[in-house]
């Protein structure tokens, strides 16, 4: 549980929105409600894992956090300002601590800039950070952090290898000293070794830097192994938030169920066949979320009241918060 | 959308991490280059060694062959035109004029045509169709009328040729641009960019604009080559250079009533203006190949 | 499943000449692929994976990449030999391939719709409006939601788990013979890539579609695969059954795999990741390419370098390129 200081990280109520334009006249026609009411905290140097549905808007939420889309709704108070009503000097200084790491370790770096340039990009933008007679050993420096030889500095980002590339990016965003750092998939297009070595990396610099994480990933045990608390999204919403080791043993929410049991077992003969969870029917569109609750749909247990009545994120069963007319203790799931 | 003229490249390849380019067209590339070098180096040096002397006419030396002695016993290796006038100092001194248009009408033409390009690639939305209409209309409208029109309006000068054609040569580096800065926005090490707080300069500048370089100097280089024929034409037409100004559209053109007895005249130029044409064709589709073989339906 | 092989790769060989000099991307690969089965070709970034793929489809970006030995034979055509044409109507219509970049294989400037379209207009000659139908009963077979509605958005409108999808209709478009899979499900949710996993399994069982899956997710790989073909730096190192391979790893860098793996269940602790950097191609140690990053390495490891024979001990397919196989397996947890 958090302490009773103010969270580093406060989101409330986020909204974002896209314009669904037509075809033709590119008229907006209507809205995709990509996150649609979703609050979390994150404690200084922990770390909020979000999984949940491919397109459920956890990318979504990650780049409204950092400023990269606007937000249509809510708040995000991050050491207690309000970022959405920040004037933008202000802004600018507050938003540098916080830094997102991309999931491409390819797409993310500029392919016609040095590593050196891409690093001391930002104290070029934010000059009171490092003064530039100190660019070249602090370039160093951070290389050497992230696990890189310092001396490839003036290399380019295609003469290195996928997970050195995630390593320069890590180093990128640790170049303004950020108290939160997002990572959007950060590991998900790396192989299990270098995988391994980027949430050693990650797990360390949280030890010695303090750092927190927002950690996006659709791995499941990636998730489990480096968040203290972990969120569930489906459609534009949390469905389901609890500490790691609860939430794990003792999801009450059926799409936090059918996920855990889909999880792909590297060792599946040495336990008792597990029967996963098919959620059968179609993903709702965002532009025209069912009534009630979202996941009614394709929900098992779905009944009248739940097409009528949003349920809450509020504390079930005596556990932790779900959304659900019908939470259910099910421990089965993941240990077979 | 605006059409784009890209075509679909569904099963493409991603290009992987560690791609070589492949030396795609290296002898055309040095065989572009070598004549332009021949061309570039005759323009700076050639008046010097020839002299050219624009109101001298020396009757006794009209209409001469190539190959003729003159009256003051110097070689005539091109011939003479109607006025005595030798014919390759004219067509050195016009080598200046032709290729100065044609660099300083480039330089206009796609600095308009790129700021266009990203501009509308780059903010999208209502600047995007508005910038991208404006640049049907122009290509809807006949060039050479245009042409004419401002010609008539401004009066024959270097300058005003040069307006001329940047005004009808910019919506290819705007298409070009466009298209590259609406690829490049989104791409991810952009928004790397923007999260660390870079503002829009910053972003068009470090980002955006690196990447459409080597697209658009392709442009540029198959671009000049009829810039180049369209100032020759526009001179041709009593358009372009004014007459005391000897540029090759302009000797051309002085050339058309002797062609019965005096072929030399307009001949040699045109087979001149001809060669550095193609010779820029060939050099500007080789980069292209090279750069970027997205373009070569453009 | 009849045993005689789709897809035979015999001492394959690439390399690709780069400015630093030349790159044997992939050093003598063999295996099989069987209708109707589901090979796992695992391996490190930059193993030779996506190239051995390239390779299957004649699609080695050119003139820095060649073939320059072995074969690889489809349906008893040697697919080296043919003519390029051939290979383009053999590509598309009887192996496709999911590409493991979505994002840059998708054209950006292009509406999602029209871009799954084109391979029906491509190869069969469909109409626009026939293309546009079957576009979008793709859409809706590989699970986007509010299908007919997103057919005119445009690839950036699209989170990452569904370009993917995206990418698979395209794949699928033409019903292959053989699907070569690169990375396909990295980007999406476990219950979306059941799903898809799921629509791949009925393919290969209504139409006998064989299945070239290259991944990272070893779960993924426990759950689908029949047998399994690990590389490392352009060799094969270990191939066979896939509960064999898993279960009784007999090279060190399969169970160095098995071992960076973080669990969903029991205690957390700091992972075990292979020791030491991946190989660089352009300066590989003598002998055994594995032997800086291995434990057991011995004198024999540097001297010679060790093929791909049956791992002791153990039921035939299984096989192992290592000259301490035997130790391997017996020193396993
Ligand atoms: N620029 C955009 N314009 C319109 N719709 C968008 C845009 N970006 C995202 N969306 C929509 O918003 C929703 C949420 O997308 P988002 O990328 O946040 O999902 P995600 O949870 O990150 O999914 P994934 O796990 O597949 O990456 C999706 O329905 C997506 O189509
Ligand atoms: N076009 C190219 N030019 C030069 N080298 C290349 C090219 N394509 C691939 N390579 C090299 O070949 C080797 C194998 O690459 P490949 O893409 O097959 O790796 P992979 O096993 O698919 O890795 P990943 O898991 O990261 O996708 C790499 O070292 C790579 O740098
Ligand atoms: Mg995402
Ligand atoms: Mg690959």
């Amino acid at each position: 549980m958090p302490p009773e200081t103010t969270p580093l990280l406060q989101v409330r109520d986020l909204h974002t929105t896209f314009p669904l334009r037509s075809a033709l006249l590119r008229r907006t026609v209507g809205h995709v409600q990509a996150v649609a009411g979703v609050s979390f905290d994150i404690p200084a140097g922990g770390t909020l894992g979000l999984v949940g549905e491919s397109g459920s808007g956890k990318s979504t939420v990650a780049r409204t956090i950092v400023g990269l889309e606007k937000c249509a709704a809510g708040s995000i108070l991050f050491e207690g300002e309000d970022l959405t009503s920040l004037p933008p000097a202000r802004m600018r200084q507050v938003r540098r601590q916080l830094q997102m790491i991309f999931q491409d370790p390819y797409a993310s770096l500029n392919p016609r800039a040095t590593v050196e340039q891409i690093i001391t990009e930002a104290w070029e933008i934010h000059p009171d950070v490092v003064p530039r007679d100190r660019f070249k050993p602090e370039v160093r420096e951070l290389l050497e952090r992230v696990g890189l030889n310092p001396d490839h500095a003036a290399r380019y980002p295609h003469q290195f290898s996928g997970g050195q590339r995630q390593r320069i990016g890590i180093a990128r965003a640790l170049a303004l000293r950020p108290k939160l750092v997002i990572c959007d998939e950060a590991v998900s297009a790396l192989d299990v070794s270098v995988q391994a070595q980027v949430l050693n990396l990650l797990a360390e610099l949280r030890e010695d830097l303090g750092l927190a994480y927002l950690f996006i990933a659709h791995d499941l045990s990636v998730v489990r192994h480096i968040s203290d608390q972990v969120a569930v999204m489906y459609l534009g919403r949390i469905v389901e938030t609890a500490s790691q080791q609860e939430l794990f043993a003792e999801p009450v929410h059926p799409y936090t169920q059918a996920l855990l049991s889909a999880v792909p077992d590297p060792l599946p003969w040495a336990r008792p066949p597990r029967t996963p969870i098919i959620i059968g029917g179609d993903v709702p569109s965002p532009a025209d979320p069912p009534s009630g609750c979202r996941f009614r749909t394709r929900c098992w247990k779905a009944q009248d009241v739940c097409a009528t009545e949003d349920p809450a994120l509020e504390p079930r069963l005596g556990l932790h918060p779900a959304a659900c007319h019908f939470a259910e203790r099910r421990t089965e799931l993941v240990v077979g | 959308m605006t059409s784009t003229d890209l075509d679909l490249t569904t099963t493409a390849v991603p290009r992987p991490a560690t791609s070589t380019r492949g030396r795609a067209g290296s002898a055309r590339i040095r065989f572009g280059l070598a004549v332009i070098i021949v061309y570039v180096v005759a323009a700076a040096i050639g008046p010097w060694l020839v002299r050219f002397d624009p109101v001298a006419t020396r009757t006794q030396d009209r209409l001469k062959p190539p190959g003729s002695r003159l009256s003051d016993g110097s070689l005539a290796i091109l011939g003479t035109d109607q006025v005595g006038q030798d014919l390759l100092a004219q067509m050195l001194q016009g080598a200046r004029i032709s290729i100065a248009v044609g660099l300083a009408t480039l330089l206009l033409a796609g600095t308009i045509g790129v700021t266009v390009g990203l501009a509308a690639g780059y903010f999208g939305g209502w600047l995007d169709s508005v910038l991208m209409r404006l640049a049907d209309i122009q290509l809807a409208f006949p060039s050479i009328l245009l042409a004419i029109f401002i010609a008539a309006l401004l009066g024959p000068s270097v300058v005003n040729v040069v307006i001329v054609l940047a005004v009808s040569n910019w919506v290819t580096f705007a298409r070009v641009t466009r298209g590259q800065a609406l690829t490049t926005r989104r791409r991810e090490f952009v928004d790397a960019s923007r999260t660390l707080g870079a503002g829009t300069w910053r972003l068009i500048r470090r980002c955006v604009l690196p990447a459409c370089i080597a697209p658009v100097l392709v442009v540029a280089t198959v671009e000049i080559g009829h810039v180049i024929l369209a100032e020759a034409s526009l001179s041709f037409l009593g358009l372009g250079t004014p007459a005391s100004t000897p540029s090759w559209g302009v000797t051309i053109a002085n050339g058309r009533n002797y062609l019965a007895d005096a072929w030399w005249i307009s001949t040699v130029p045109g087979i001149a203006l001809a060669f550095l044409v193609v010779s820029l064709g060939v050099l500007g589709d080789a980069l292209r190949d090279r750069y970027d073989p997205r373009l070569r339906s453009l | 499943m009849t045993s005689e092989p789709l897809l035979s790769v015999r001492d394959l060989r690439v390399e690709f000449s780069t400015s630093a000099g030349v790159v044997t991307a992939v050093d003598g690969a063999s295996f099989d692929v069987r209708r109707g089965e589901t090979v796992a070709l695992l391996g490190e970034s930059g193993s030779g994976k996506s190239v051995t793929a390239q390779a299957m489809l004649g699609i080695i970006p050119k003139p820095a990449g060649r073939v320059t030995g072995g074969s690889i034979e489809y349906d008893g055509r040697d697919l080296l030999a043919l003519p390029a044409t051939a290979t383009r109507e053999l590509r598309g219509r009887e192996i496709a391939m999911v590409f493991q970049d979505p994002l840059s294989s998708l054209n950006p400037v292009f509406r999602v719709g029209a871009q799954i379209g084109e391979m029906f207009r491509k190869h069969r000659g469909a109409s626009r409006k026939e293309a546009r139908a079957e576009a979008l009963e793709l859409m809706r077979r590989v699970g986007i939601p509010a299908a007919e509605k997103r057919l005119d958005d445009y690839p950036h409108q699209f989170s990452g788990g569904m370009r993917q999808r995206v990418m698979i209709a395209m794949a699928l478009a033409l019903s292959p013979r053989l699907l070569i899979a690169d990375e396909p499900t990295t980007a999406l949710d476990v219950t979306v890539q059941a799903q898809i996993m799921d629509l791949l399994a009925r393919l290969q069982d209504e139409e006998g579609m064989s299945l070239v899956l290259i991944t990272h997710d070893l779960g993924v790989v426990a759950d689908v695969a029949d047998r399994v073909v690990l590389m490392y730096a352009g060799r094969v190192v270990e191939a066979g059954p896939i509960r064999e391979v898993y279960e009784h790893s007999a090279h060190p860098y399969t169970a160095g795999l098995m071992g960076s793996l973080p669990a969903i269940d029991g205690p957390r602790e700091r992972l075990t990741p292979i020791q030491g950097a991946p190989p660089d191609l352009l300066d590989l140690p003598s002998g055994c390419s594995f032997r800086p990053r291995c434990a057991f390495a011995s004198e024999r490891c540097a001297d010679e370098e060790p093929v791909l024979l049956g791992a002791p001990g153990r039921p035939a397919p299984h096989s192992s390129a290592c000259h301490h196989a035997g130790k391997v397996l017996t020193d396993a947890p």
